[in-house]
């Protein structure tokens, strides 16, 4: 641990000086952004921001802390705020936001969201974590959702399978698959993507309105009721169409597997698509994209957001301008092209989108408008992080064996659950 | 008038020479001033303000309510939740059978590797870099290249299976009960070359005539290691089991990439659970309270130990 928080500390102080030393020269004309997209596809997107603010003559200072999750960038976030050189904006998930927002660091930028009418576009469910008693401190980027399944269309021709509607569906599918002797479900068996998956099964086992009662309104009687003994024995089922070497796989690893025809499945979240792109796949014809069977119509998102945070005058007018670019039209469309994900307000054309992006455009349309629109629990988006967190630990271990009926899962998900509130 | 400047000529240098001594021996303490000043406050100073931290309900950020020995409650009734394994119960028995593993294996390949290496062979200048050199690894390229090369479906199991021998398994790496092993694995690996260098300096402090000595007197090899090296490199031994104890209860980056981001909670270490808690849990208070334990812990094992060698060495 020494090295490491050591490397951690002198990377904060390094950077907190270095921000110390930016912010006494900065000039009005500058963006500041925090964020960890550093891969391909991603740095590629938020070139798009960064190219639209250059051509207003504001100059783009990258502040990129590697590390999908952004655990490593948080931890810096929190040494430039604490040391009160706080970025113009910061890329950043859900419940964080909420933390910077109560602790009076975030910025207010509800004379353009007024202005633009943000509160009408942007759907309900995600205005919870961009404003603050109605004041708007975050800018929504994206709408991923994590309800979607993921079919390799060769294989899906070739052992002559249809589109699953119901949960029993999907596992007659399975079956077919694994009589073709191909690896039915491809799974990386790490907590995190084994609580996306649920997120989707509970959905599915219960209903939108289940998953609702069950995880956003953390309601006990729904937690241990026998519809989530059923979600978690529906998960077991999952669990035996993967192919034995799951365990620790990447998310990513187990789409190539998809990709390559090795797997038929992937229950993912909508930036595996960015993995089929990479590949040169297109939707449609190389590939399929569903929602999760039994969950269509429903939304089950997370979302990438831009928090503002309180700066000085002088920078105000930057910042200003940078949530202007990033709720622009032009730039939502061409940024969740690259992305994979659908824009975060409702009014942009999905012209440039292809049939996946198209579908959930129009699904998180719908689902905004008759309440089916639900925050991820295993993405940070239903609960606090520690609850979140407790859930990813109940289901992986149930998932692994270490818990071993779903009556004793269903106890542990709702003593977890406790014991982190 | 001649013998005054001579007498003053004598106090002068006398309270010159006094000058310079006391310069002299004030100059260690200027220049270690700074650097004392620096850990006392940044590994004193922060090891306390964590014991602080560790009685508060301090969350995202830190909070200075005092909630008493509630975090201390809550992680002593985690430590004997063993089914299903709380997450704290499978990071202490990790951390047992990890650091046990390690340091007991490095230790014992540490010196084979040394005695072998000291039996004046040719090529040692060749061999002793290739032993040292997982070393100059970060713990992050060790974990990640064990983990491809143990992983059943490309790894040895397939490697095996493609030379003809298909009954052959090993899914350590993706089996959670056994993936703590596969970290010792990667982690002995790494360090045991650096032991064996430790050693292998013990080695050639042993007074040739002490051998010799032995040798006339008829003593075996074995009976002369067993009996006389191996009981004169004790401080080695001293100094090995506190680096490789510090390393294990330490160790993070390689647990994460050896067992893939802890499937199933089943790849726990004290060090993971006190990073979760304290910097993506939110959970501030119940990761200082484990950082604290971990801290009293380690004191526990090394203050006697550390005690006892060295007042011998007194004596």
């Amino acid at each position: 641990m020494k090295p490491r928080s050591l490397l951690l500390t002198s990377a904060m102080a390094a950077s907190v000086l270095g921000f110390a030393t930016a912010a006494t020269a900065a000039d009005l004309k500058e963006v500041q952004m925090l964020h960890w997209w550093t891969s391909g596809g991603e740095a590629a997107a938020l070139n798009v921001l960064k190219q639209d603010l250059t051509k207003e003559g504001y100059t783009w200072k990258d502040v990129p802390v590697a590390g999908g999750g952004g655990a490593g960038a948080m931890t810096t976030l929190k040494a430039m705020v604490a040391a009160g050189n706080p970025p113009t904006a910061s890329q950043i998930l859900g419940y964080f936001a909420l933390d910077y927002a109560e602790a009076g660091k975030l910025g207010d930028i509800t004379a353009i969201a007024t202005k633009e009418g943000w509160d009408k576009l942007v759907p309900t469910a995600l205005q919870k974590f961009t404003t603050t008693n109605g004041k708007w401190d975050a800018v929504p980027v994206n709408i991923h959702s994590v309800n979607w399944i993921w079919l390799n269309k060769a294989v899906m021709e070739k052992i002559g399978g249809t589109e699953p509607k119901t949960f029993d569906d999907f596992v007659a599918l399975l079956d077919k698959a694994k009589a073709a002797n191909v690896i039915p479900l491809a799974l990386g068996g790490q907590p995190w993507q084994e609580a996306t998956m649920f997120d989707s099964v509970v959905a599915s086992t219960g209903g939108i309105d289940f998953y609702k009662k069950a995880f956003i309104d953390l309601d006990e009687s729904a937690l241990k009721s026998d519809t989530m003994k059923k979600a978690f024995d529906n998960l077991a089922k999952l669990r035996s169409y993967t192919d034995p070497n799951y365990a620790g796989r990447d998310w990513n690893l187990a789409t190539a597997m998809v990709i390559k025809g090795d797997a038929l499945v992937q229950v993912m979240g909508d930036w595996a698509k960015g993995e089929f792109r990479a590949a040169n796949k297109e939707a449609g014809k190389d590939f399929i994209c569903y929602r999760f069977p039994g969950t269509d119509g429903a939304v089950i998102y997370n979302s990438d957001m831009f928090a503002i945070f309180n700066v000085s005058a002088d920078r105000k007018a930057a910042q200003a301008a940078m949530a202007t670019a990033t709720m622009s039209k032009s730039f939502q469309s061409a940024f969740n092209v690259i992305k994979g994900s659908v824009p975060a307000r409702m009014d942009v054309p999905d012209t440039d989108f292809d049939m996946c992006g198209k579908k959930g455009i129009a699904d998180v349309k719908s689902a905004n408008s008759n309440g089916k629109f639900l925050g991820s629990l295993a993405q940070n988006y239903a609960q606090p992080p520690a609850v979140a967190a407790a859930y990813d630990d109940v289901v992986t271990k149930f998932f692994h064996g270490e818990i071993k009926t779903s009556d004793a899962a269903v106890t542990e998900l709702v003593k977890a659950i406790k014991s982190a509130k | 008038m001649a013998v005054t400047t001579v007498s003053g000529a004598v106090t002068d240098r006398g309270r010159r020479i006094t000058l310079r001594t006391r310069l002299q021996g004030l100059v260690p303490k200027l220049v270690l001033a700074p650097s004392f000043l620096l850990v006392l406050i940044f590994v004193y100073g922060f090891n306390l303000w964590t014991v602080f931290l560790s009685f508060t309900n301090s969350r995202a950020f830190t909070s200075t309510k005092l909630i008493g020995f509630a975090n201390y409650e809550k992680l002593w009734t985690w430590t004997f939740e063993s089914d299903p394994p709380s997450s704290w119960y499978t990071a202490i028995v990790n951390i047992g059978i990890f650091g046990g593993l390690y340091i007991v294996f490095c230790l014992a390949l540490g010196l084979t590797l040394a005695i072998l290496l000291d039996q004046k062979i040719r090529g040692e200048g060749i061999l002793r870099p290739i032993y040292l050199y997982p070393l100059a690894l970060s713990f992050i390229v060790t974990g990640t290249a064990w983990k491809l090369f143990l992983d059943p479906g490309i790894g040895l199991e397939k490697a095996v299976h493609d030379w003809g021998w298909t009954s052959f398994k090993f899914d350590w790496v993706v089996n959670p009960r056994m993936m703590i092993y596969c970290v010792a694995i990667a982690g002995i690996w790494q360090t045991s070359g650096f032991v064996m260098a430790m050693f292998l300096a013990g080695l050639r402090g042993v007074d040739g005539e002490i051998l010799k000595a032995a040798q006339i007197d008829g003593a075996s090899t074995y009976a002369t290691y067993r009996r006389i090296v191996i009981p004169i490199m004790r401080p080695v031994f001293l100094s090995a089991i506190i680096v490789l104890a510090h390393m294990a209860i330490k160790s993070y980056d390689l647990v994460l990439s050896v067992t893939g981001k802890n499937p199933g909670g089943a790849a726990e270490l004290p060090s993971t659970f006190m990073y979760s808690y304290t910097f993506t849990r939110n959970q501030m208070g119940v990761g200082s309270t484990s950082a604290v334990i971990m801290l009293m812990t380690i004191a526990a094992i090394m203050i006697p130990y550390l005690y006892s060698e060295l007042r011998e060495k007194r004596q």
